[in-house]
């Protein structure tokens, strides 16, 4: 690693404030460390000083672009945490089974891969058609992609053990038209979603959704972001939804803890109590 | 070998203790965590090297032996003294300025999810020279790095030994990017956190 392609803690705070004056997108909130570590890379990536990196972020706002997407960490599997997946179908699609209609949003859902892991198990549920899901994320390259659904044969492949641990039945591979070594995503898995924009550090409630899926995402943020982001999903859940948080994002503050009942401690399940 | 004063006197020093390893690590970890006092009068963190989805018995194990207190990081967990942390498989774990961890799910380094070097550089930022870091025995170079970064944050680190380590790959690559400060036995890291 070369020592000039390194960023100091005070450097990070200047580019935070620097991006929300120029560009509006605000990672004041965002963990620090993890911030630095991106930072880092993207610098060494491109072979930049930190001066090179502020000059570049003000003159070319196609370079942001880029910063970005190196910025919000955009890795994602499909049925991450299978024993998630397996709680899920015990614990909550029979609640979701006596319903009309489900509405899910996933809130940060990069390239869209939990999106369509969850529509494969309301399809499984036999539940696909009554269900709408929304995805959203800040990022618009990872948008795109999302509702392309094609993902590289050998990605979808490496999921594959994660598939059969959440105890579904056949393969992933049945989910997919395979041409050569583009896996699409089957077009009825793809009806009834929709991915866009919504930034979880400014924007506000859009919909009301019997279901929101947000796992691993508020491990980026600070508690004081995380309380904010709880706020919004409680006022965007209808009453008795449910919340599903990353396997080691657990809701700790006391006031709400009195708004959402725990479903299942281990993986984080929960349901929005109250009114 | 009789450990020099100077290395007790920064040993004692230390807030924080990080124990990382690979393949061959697993015994003299799982040593290390059977002595500690339940008042070491340290946090200690553990990175090893572990695949996704297998509920891994090390946990329970370790656990099972330590006279600390032991869990797993969950996200925001406040470091306390007398407790040792698990770094979760399939996640990196970073510690911020408010001495808490955080976690994240970005690319492998190395392969590896945990990444000891992840681990090690964030330890670095907020720790300096109060902390002790020791790589034992793997069959990848991940730590190297990190433990470079502690080094040149005045932080005492060590390596096991790597012709005693069951792989020697990771200490001889920290010992080849002069990370290591000391090249002790497992036997000798053990009696130095006895100290």
């Amino acid at each position: 690693m070369q020592p000039d392609e390194t960023i100091t803690t005070p450097q990070v705070t200047e580019i935070i404030d620097l991006v929300k004056r120029i560009y509006g997108f605000d990672f004041g909130s965002y963990t620090k460390a993890s911030l630095k570590r991106r930072m880092t890379r993207i610098m060494q990536l491109k072979r930049m000083q930190f001066y090179d990196l502020k000059h570049t972020l003000v003159n070319d706002a196609g370079f942001f672009q880029q910063f970005l997407e190196e910025i919000t960490v955009n890795v994602t599997e499909m049925f991450r945490d299978p024993s998630f997946y397996k709680a899920f179908n015990k614990q909550v699609i029979p609640y979701l089974s006596s319903y009309q209609h489900t509405k899910i949003w996933c809130a940060g859902c990069a390239s869209g891969e939990e999106a369509y892991s969850l529509a494969i198990l309301m399809q499984t549920a036999g539940l696909r058609k009554k269900s709408f899901i929304y995805g959203t994320d800040i990022n618009t390259e990872c948008l795109k992609e999302a509702r392309k659904g094609i993902y590289s044969l050998r990605k979808i492949k490496s999921y594959a053990e994660n598939y059969q641990m959440a105890g579904l039945e056949g393969s992933i591979t049945d989910h997919f038209t395979i041409l050569y070594d583009a896996a699409t995503i089957h077009s009825e898995l793809k009806q009834n979603t929709l991915f866009s924009v919504h930034n979880l550090v400014s924007d506000n409630v859009f919909n009301e959704f019997q279901l929101i899926s947000c796992r691993n995402v508020f491990i980026y943020f600070e508690i004081a972001l995380q309380e904010r982001i709880l706020d919004l999903f409680y006022k965007s859940l209808a009453p008795l939804g449910f919340l599903c948080l990353g396997a080691k994002e657990t809701i700790r503050s006391d006031n709400f803890r009195t708004k959402f009942k725990v479903i299942n401690q281990k993986e984080n399940i929960y349901q929005k109590i109250g009114s | 070998m009789a450990l020099d004063p100077k290395i007790i006197e920064r040993w004692h020093n230390s807030d924080l203790l990080l124990l990382g390893g690979s393949a061959g690590s697993f015994k003299p970890i799982y040593n290390a965590v059977k002595i500690f006092p339940a008042n070491l009068n340290k946090a200690v963190m553990i990175i090893i090297h572990r695949k996704k989805n297998f509920f891994s018995e090390i946990e329970k194990l370790f656990a099972d032996s330590s006279r600390m207190l032991l869990r797993e990081v969950s996200d925001k967990d406040v470091i306390n003294n007398n407790t040792i942390y698990i770094a979760p498989a399939n996640y990196h774990t970073l510690i911020e300025k408010d001495r808490s961890f955080s976690l994240d799910v970005s690319d492998a380094v190395w392969y590896s999810k945990p990444s000891i070097d992840v681990a090690f550089e964030s330890a670095s930022d907020i720790y300096h020279e109060r902390c002790t870091a020791v790589l034992f025995s793997g069959a990848n170079p991940d730590g190297a790095a990190g433990l470079l970064k502690l080094r040149n944050n005045g932080a005492l680190t060590i390596v096991q030994d790597p012709i005693e380590a069951e792989m020697s790959e990771m200490p001889q690559a920290a010992i080849d990017m002069k990370a290591a400060e000391y090249i002790l036995t497992a036997k000798d890291i053990l009696e130095l956190f006895q100290l």
